[in-house]
């Protein structure tokens, strides 16, 4: 459907669920793809699992010079870089009176603050070949807000507002910037959950059911892809429906 | 002029789309020759390539005219 054959995308948190399904779509598509996180045995599972051309590029979110290594590193095993897929994220839930300012500030560094230096790093390489995308894994719960995640939800808030921002500046440039904000995705996470827990979030739903990782990566494709040049500076929803925003 | 000044003019003539005679020294990147910040950013990132140096972010900051580039690149090229 959407053709990415030569383009180059760059995939953070490619070990987990929701990452792994994007870098296998965006390969599926025709990309090559730089598949970053800190697992290396599971990256090179996911690697092993794709038939196009990859290329593992292990990062520590959390520490600012692996951060700062990690654009040049991708320019320089794919030969330029097309494509970044901020996508790793952490939690670390607590109600908000108890947490505790570690908390705050892991959460904040790896989904927020990485997000900004890799952005930073990509845009410069983007706006000289004058194409480009950024797209920003955020979530529901940075529009609607959740309890126990007053942090999660500011780093996941601050990447669309911080997404807008970018995209108003390098929209002259054929550089886009988006984010995609999954609902609830069935993942190792979700696996963990009584039923009850389950059938209480379920209800919330309109699809009734929660979502694959595969439908977030569908968003993704098309957000990487040529056709969606006009689209900048948005959040596509893929959430069954659980906010209509 | 230098050899260094034709090479800059050659630039900024090339990516703000002006005529090489409005690239004076005295000519503002923004105010004369219709630059916005991002083209200025980007000028700075083409000197850079052109001249294999690198221009820290407080230098870029202090090229506003075509002159502050060429003598900024004539000090740091030697």
């Amino acid at each position: 459907m959407f053709d990415l054959s030569g383009k180059r995308a760059l995939v953070t948190g490619a070990s987990g669920g929701i990452g792994r399904a994007i870098a296998e779509k965006l390969a599926e598509a025709g990309a090559t793809v730089g598949l970053s996180g800190t697992r290396v045995n599971v990256l090179e599972e996911v690697a092993s699992g794709i038939s196009g051309d990859t290329h593992i590029l292990p990062c520590n979110l959390s520490d600012k010079d692996s951060v700062d290594a990690l654009i040049p590193s991708a320019v320089e095993a794919m030969g330029g870089l097309d494509i970044l897929v901020n996508n790793a994220g952490i939690t670390r839930d607590n109600i908000f009176m108890r947490m505790k300012d570690e908390e705050w500030d892991d959460v904040i560094a790896v989904n927020l603050t990485a997000a900004f230096r890799l952005s930073r790093a990509a845009v410069k390489v983007m706006m000289k070949q004058r194409y480009g995308r950024i797209i920003g894994i955020t979530s529901v719960v940075g529009v609607t807000g959740n309890p126990g995640q007053g942090n999660y939800a500011a780093s996941k808030a601050g990447l669309i507002g911080m997404s807008k921002a970018i995209a108003q500046e390098v929209a002259s440039r054929n550089v886009t910037v988006n984010t995609i904000a999954p609902g609830f995705i069935a993942s190792a996470m979700t696996d963990e959950l009584n039923e009850k827990q389950r059938d209480g979030i379920l209800a919330t739903i309109p699809t009734g059911r929660l979502g694959t990782a595969d439908e977030v990566a569908a968003g993704a494709v098309f957000l990487a892809s040529d056709e969606a040049s006009y689209v900048t500076g948005q959040t596509m929803h893929i959430n069954g429906g659980m906010a209509m925003i | 002029m230098s050899d260094i000044a034709d090479r800059v003019r050659k630039i900024v003539v090339e990516h703000l789309n002006v005529d090489a005679d409005k690239v004076t020294e005295k000519a503002s990147f923004i105010d004369d020759l219709g630059a916005d910040s991002l083209d200025q950013v980007e000028l700075v990132m083409a000197f850079e390539e052109e001249f294999s140096v690198e221009i820290p972010d407080d230098a870029a900051e202090s090229i506003q005219k075509f002159g502050d580039a060429v003598s900024f690149l004539e000090k740091a090229v030697k």
